[in-house]
């Protein structure tokens, strides 16, 4: 078992959450991990990303060779594209539809979603609509990460019970309110698969 | 033992506390900052109260910790690659003097400059001042080499450097804990001189430092972390120094009987394996994250031995940090590739947060300078920086901590007006007051602004010392009461703020103004934390 994934999108936006999620569910897994972060000047609004490897065997690498990931989970559009260099061939792309607008040049959103449509296996979902209807308009990347979560090659329930680990601190109310997330975010990325 | 997932930074620093350390001092820096943090949040420090407070600047840190370790306990020192240079003097002094209690100096280098303004390879530092020097290759030989670095700083009684790098701090990955190991007690140095460079010591000691370098290549500590593998052709060898070994590994995993390899994470080099490798090899090919180092070396200034690939031949890049695909290169193997970055993604540099007391002390700051033209705004290492990038382009330098204050200074001896430093408040307490000093002393025509968002902000909100002390400081230091001005950044008070800024660039002397607004980021995680205690 190997699942090489890219997890993108802009400081701020939460996929050091993601990457810790998936994180936890691998130790309880029992597998092994690499995961490169991006710490510092960039987290100031400018592209982050997450190389997030895992496997059976030893890793040696932490970052992932380019064509090589299996997976790119995005919260934001254009960063999705920002790292198909490193997309396998038959690798998915899941992103979120809502452009984090920030720069002065920002694409035509229209553009976007067709240069993603291009990418063979694709799933675009309205992470942050899905988000407020289950009641927390904050959870839009536990969305992204449960619609991202039939491509990793682990149980699902493990899933949850690291996004219940991870905001245990923060109170029954926020681990509710994410985990409902993550499940229709996964529902509606399995809707769109078939 | 336990099993973690930990930071490359938060394993050595887990590593440190299972290996008695006494004392933990730092500056925060990127990549470097969450060994600190790490400390700081650990229960098994606070329980046994392990020194953890940030210092005012790397010197400072470093001298600490050399304190410390005269009084025989472990300490550790962290700082990024640039600090290495705040730090420098006392570094490489602490060579001289060596050490009581075990001392490891942390210098996290970041290639590809991701957030440094260069990337120096601080293995160079750990030649320089011959000490011993390790460069893990994974956070498992991160957290494994503390424990032996501790030993062999003891043994020899030198400071030990812990060289990583970016990928390597801020990746995670799984790590087997040792047993812990108790604190040293307090003693002090046997010999009461040991710590007193006077120049008839210090030349005996210099001698001694020469000697015990020879020596550390036959340690076994340093020794078990540089390993040769015979392969079975042999055409090429490769020798790996660090973190180059794992990008080495990504690409030969299956083929890796077909090559001699040695791997190298510990200094001085293994001149013997190098010898051993080199004899039995029609070629070699140098990995090295970082500069040319080892391939400097091994070249020499003759280069007529063995054909030698590497950073030096531009076989590898002379620039910037490894990956997969250049080591793949270098060996001559295919390199796959996804698809190309469609045109139409644009770049995403970082700027400030909405809400961000720097953006608006800018603006003002902007309307202030216009009358005067471009060139006139010297600036400093911090978020403030981003006011380099449209749409501020507000400043004109970016060197080092505090370069702002005394480059403002050099232009308006050279008779630049005005002349404008700006300055965050945790860069100004860590090398910005002695410059002020200067500017105070010779009444140069200078304005410094503080921009003070009461945080270490880059670096994730640390506390940054000059909280609360700023007016008190320039007043100390002998800026006149009446030219220390402070602001609130707000919007509304754009029109006002401009006018103060502009009537103080126009004294003949030197002006501070302090532009207080607290950052957005320690506010809202500081509002967070005050509803969830209620």
């Amino acid at each position: 078992m190997k699942n090489d994934i890219i997890i993108s999108g802009v400081g701020g936006q939460g996929i050091l959450s993601i990457a810790a999620s998936i994180g936890l569910a691998a130790v309880a897994n029992d597998l092994f991990l690499k995961q490169a972060e991006v710490h510092g000047m960039s987290q100031r609004g400018g592209d982050v990303q997450s190389h997030l490897r895992l496997s059976d065997k030893k890793i040696s690498s932490d970052l992932i060779p380019y064509g090589e990931a299996n997976l790119i989970i995005s919260v934001e559009p254009m960063e999705s594209l920002r790292y198909l260099p490193w997309l396998s061939a038959d690798g998915w792309l899941v992103t979120n539809s809502n452009p984090f607008i920030n720069i002065p040049d920002y694409p035509a959103i229209d553009e976007i979603l067709k240069e993603i449509k291009k990418v063979k296996n694709h799933i675009i979902i309205d992470a942050d609509g899905i988000a407020k209807n289950s009641g927390s308009s904050r959870s839009g990347n536990m969305v992204i990460l449960g619609a991202a979560s039939p491509f990793i090659d682990m149980p699902f329930q493990s899933l949850e019970n690291a996004v219940r680990e991870l905001f245990s601190r923060k109170g029954e109310e926020v681990v509710q309110a994410n985990l409902k997330a993550l499940k229709a975010g996964r529902e509606r990325s399995i809707a769109l698969k078939v | 033992m336990k099993k973690l997932l930990l930071l490359g930074d938060e394993a050595i620093a887990q590593a440190a506390l299972d290996a008695g350390l006494s004392g933990m001092y730092a500056y925060p820096g990127t990549p470097s900052t969450e060994i600190m943090e790490f400390i700081q949040n650990s229960k098994d420090a606070a329980g046994r109260n392990v020194h953890r407070q940030w210092s005012s600047n790397e010197k400072t840190a470093m001298e600490a910790a050399l304190g410390m370790s005269y009084a025989g306990k472990r300490a550790m020192v962290a700082m990024k690659h640039v600090g290495l240079n705040v730090a420098a003097d006392s570094f490489i002094n602490s060579a001289m003097t060596g050490v009581n209690g075990g001392l490891i100096v942390v210098s996290a280098d970041d290639p590809s400059m991701h957030s440094s303004q260069n990337e120096q390879d601080s293995r160079f530092y750990g030649k320089f001042s011959l000490v011993p020097c390790f460069e893990p290759s994974n956070q498992q030989e991160a957290y494994d080499m503390v424990f032996d670095a501790f030993e062999v700083s003891e043994k020899y009684k030198l400071p030990v450097l812990l060289r990583i790098t970016t990928r390597l701090a801020h990746s995670r990955a799984n790590i087997h804990q040792k047993a812990h190991i108790p604190e040293k007690i307090l003693s002090l140095p046997a010999d009461p001189l040991q710590f007193v460079l006077l120049p008839a010591i210090a030349r005996k000691k210099y001698k001694s430092l020469l000697s015990s370098y020879e020596s550390l290549r036959y340690e076994n500590r340093i020794s078990k972390y540089n390993n040769f593998k015979d392969g079975n052709r042999r055409a090429l060898g490769i020798i790996a120094c660090g973190i180059a070994y794992n990008y080495l590994l990504e690409n030969i995993e299956e083929t890796i009987n077909d090559f001699p390899v040695l791997k190298i994470s510990a200094y001085p080099f293994p001149s013997d394996l190098i010898k051993d490798i080199t004899g039995r090899c029609e070629e070699i090919l140098i990995l090295e994250e970082g500069a040319p180092l080892l391939e400097e070396s091994v070249r020499g200034i003759l280069d007529d031995g063995i054909k030698i690939y590497g950073r030096l031949d531009g076989t590898v890049p002379r620039d910037g940090e490894l990956n997969p695909a250049i080591v793949a290169k270098a060996i001559g193997l295919p390199v796959s590739y996804g698809k190309d970055v469609p045109s139409i993604v644009k770049m995403r540099p970082p700027s400030f947060c909405n809400g961000c007391g720097h953006s608006d002390m800018f603006n003002s700051l902007n309307e202030a300078v216009k009358p005067y033209g471009q060139g006139h705004v010297f600036s400093d290492i911090g978020c403030y920086t981003l006011a380099a990038l449209p749409p501020y382009n507000s400043i004109n330098s970016c060197v080092d901590m505090g370069a702002s204050v005394t480059m403002a200074i050099g232009a308006a001896d050279a008779g630049l007006f005005p002349s404008i430093a700006v300055i965050g408040d945790s860069t100004f307490t860590h090398s910005g007051m002695t410059g002020l000093l200067d500017a105070v002393d010779k009444n140069s025509s200078v304005t410094i602004i503080i921009s003070d968002n009461s945080t270490t902000g880059m670096t994730g909100g640390q506390k940054s010392k000059a909280t609360g002390r700023l007016e008190q400081i320039c007043e100390g230091i002998g800026v006149l009461r009446e030219h220390i001005r402070v602001i609130v950044p707000l919007r509304k008070n754009h029109a006002a703020n401009a006018l103060i800024m502009k009537a103080e660039f126009e004294y003949k002397g030197v002006s501070v103004i302090i532009a207080l607004r607290e950052c957005i980021q320690t506010a809202t995680k500081r509002k967070r934390s005050e509803t969830s205690v209620e």
